[in-house]
């Protein structure tokens, strides 16, 4: 369709002459960059006489050969030479991108900015803390700010809408340790004890863990990304100036929410993994769902329910903090929502798992085995 | 210079346009011709769906009948692969902006230049980013700048650096003064008409801004009652007596942007 771009050497009177020909654009380029790289002889002059087309591109490559050469440019038309002036004109030195250092320095320096994050999340987390108290303190002497609408929506979203997978999840659960169990009991004869496994991991441990990866997989990563969202919005800061705290509005019904949810479906996990338990017991090692539920309330003690539903919201209180507090560190673009999301639900499950590593020695000090 | 024939050349072509978002319809039979060459102000109340108009000639919101032809060829649900060698020839600025958050605006620049002509060296690109960065409008050191770091008047430059990186031949800018004090938007009007008159663009540009309309537009579309009720120069849309267009030009503000119109080629 169109003549790419090309140049042929002409030797005038004064040196070489640089004669060009076909459409001196971007599309028609191909190795003309190239080859004009490739002259090392000096040239006199540039002749763009039969050029058909010229664009920015093309006239920035005259430009700069002109330029290096201190070659003189002939044969523009005056629309061609007001594009070459303009592109003359924008020239300026080239602003070097951030380098990247040497592999060394760069593990050293990426270790050194995790300990400092690390430290600094901590001391953030903290504060986010303080600042969470604080708001639950003054809505609670001041009754009238708590937000009882937002709260309860926030219990569906946290509590009813989980039911479903959390339920799911727990019935499978219950299933693979029954079968587990029964499996290495059997060796020893003692199949009966796979319902004391089921009830007592299920209610001390696994129920409520489990539930809360879940709830910081579900919730807390959706509290980082709404929050997260608002701030680039500039929600938050538009709710600030009309006199309404973010912390109150926004972070208090979460917490709230989670902090309630958590130790019932913990409860409701535990009770649908024995059930699921109880399927296996009853399918394949013959113990009929009235023995196995008598049993169950033989072996479990109560405490094991306690366990269970004091440690659920601890941790709903620490996937809803690390949610919003996350939220509300995003500055700037996009692309840190979907790393601050990714953040806080890492962070709730770590300090979760930390956390039940304490409770249990905690717990077996007390006497609560 | 240009030839009478290749001026009137049809470079948008728009029939019978029908959109709608469910049971809301947007347009209904809208027509529209964008000559090669000019500058076409598209004006009308909120609502009226420019940008919609702009996103079905793009081929970003396919409409429920109609045709849209862009260098005389149909957009409408066209195969990607296909649609490339006419995006390659239009450049178009969002409202926003629309840029890359995560890269340099040097970077944004240079993001459909790599996509559609990815031998070139990174030295050139680096070149063409520069230039083209400073030809917008641009302080030179923004280049290594990210988006976040930017005012919403350099983002829109930034936007039009980008939009401008392949050389098109047809821009689509949405409401490019928008948002930009006095002095900016002016320096925008004056900016786009200068880069149309030094590449010999076509530009499609909605817009608010009767001093924009004033200045450099060479027809304006007026978009009512869900399609383009009157294309033409300022003075033919006067000469017309639909309300919306008495009020639109005649109100208070058209009066002052016709005033400072005057002023400014009393100036010249």
């Amino acid at each position: 369709m169109r003549g790419s771009a090309d140049f042929e050497r002409v030797d005038s009177g004064g040196g070489t002459t640089l004669r060009f020909t076909g459409n001196l654009s971007l599309a028609c380029l191909r190795d003309l960059p190239e080859r004009l790289g490739a002259i090392d002889e000096p040239v006199a002059k540039l002749d763009l006489s039969e050029v058909e087309r010229i664009d920015t591109v093309g006239a920035w490559l005259i430009h700069r050969l002109a330029r290096d050469k201190g070659a003189a440019i002939e044969g523009l038309e005056p629309d061609e030479q007001h594009l070459l002036d303009q592109v003359a004109a924008a020239e300026h030195p080239i602003e070097l991108p951030r380098k990247p250092a040497d592999p060394f320095t760069r593990m050293l320096g990426e270790i050194g900015d995790a300990v400092f994050t690390a430290g600094h999340t901590l001391y953030g987390l903290l504060g986010f803390l303080g600042a969470t108290l604080l708001a639950f303190w003054n809505v609670a002497t001041h009754p009238k700010r708590f937000r009882f609408n937002a709260t309860v929506h926030r219990f569906e979203v946290v509590g009813v809408s989980a039911l479903g997978i959390i339920g799911l999840m727990s019935f499978l659960i219950g299933i693979v340790i029954a079968q587990q169990g029964a499996v290495q009991l059997r060796q020893f004869g003692a199949e009966v004890y796979t319902i004391n496994l089921v009830g007592r991991i299920t209610l001390r441990e696994l129920g409520v863990l489990m539930t809360a990866i879940m709830v910081a997989g579900r919730s807390g990563s959706a509290f980082a990304a709404q929050i997260g969202t608002m701030k680039l919005t500039e929600e938050i800061d538009a709710m600030r100036t009309i006199g309404v705290s973010p912390m109150e509005a926004l972070v208090v019904p979460r917490t709230l929410a989670v902090v309630l949810m958590m130790p019932l479906l913990g409860f409701y996990a535990s009770l649908v993994a024995i059930m699921g338990g109880g399927l296996l017991c009853w399918i394949s090692l013959d113990i009929p769902p009235v023995t196995f539920i008598q049993r169950i309330r033989e072996v479990v003690p109560l405490t094991d329910l306690w366990v269970g539903l004091v440690k659920a919201p601890v941790f709903g209180a620490i996937i809803a903090m690390s949610g919003c507090f996350q939220g509300m560190q995003v500055e700037a673009d996009a692309e840190q929502v979907g790393r601050r999301t990714t953040v806080a639900v890492v962070q709730a499950i770590f300090l979760v798992i930390v956390l039940d590593a304490f409770f249990a020695v905690f717990f077996s000090e007390v006497g609560w085995i | 210079m240009m030839a009478r024939r290749e001026q009137d050349e049809v470079i948008i072509r728009v029939r019978d346009l029908k959109n709608g978002f469910g049971e809301q319809i947007v347009h209904d039979g809208l027509e529209l011709d964008v000559r090669r060459g000019e500058i076409l102000g598209v004006v009308g109340g909120s609502g009226t769906g420019k940008s919609v108009l702009m996103r079905s000639i793009i081929g970003l919101q396919t409409p429920i009948e109609g045709s849209v032809e862009v260098f005389g060829e149909n957009t409408i649900g066209r195969e990607e692969t296909d649609a490339i060698n006419i995006r390659k020839r239009w450049g178009i600025l969002f409202q926003g902006g629309a840029l890359f958050s995560t890269l340099t605006v040097a970077e944004n620049v240079q993001v459909p230049i790599k996509e559609f002509y990815p031998g070139l060296d990174q030295a050139l690109l680096d070149e063409i980013a520069a230039y083209k960065v400073v030809m917008t409008g641009l302080p030179p050191d923004a280049g290594p700048k990210y988006p976040a770091e930017l005012s919403g008047g350099m983002k829109k430059r930034a936007g039009l650096a980008r939009a401008l990186a392949l050389d098109p031949e047809l821009l689509f800018l949405d409401e490019p003064t928008a948002g930009l004090d006095p002095i900016g938007a002016a320096a925008f009007d004056e900016l786009t008409a200068s880069l149309q008159k030094t590449l010999g663009l076509t530009v499609f540009l909605i817009t608010h801004d009767l001093d924009t309309l004033y200045a450099i537009c060479d027809r304006v579309a007026v978009l009512a009652d869900k399609r383009v009720i009157a294309v033409g120069t300022i003075d033919e849309l006067l000469a017309l007596d639909h309300p919306w267009i008495q009020e639109y030009f005649n109100g208070p503000r058209g009066r002052a942007a016709v005033a400072s119109a005057e002023k400014a080629q009393a100036g010249t």
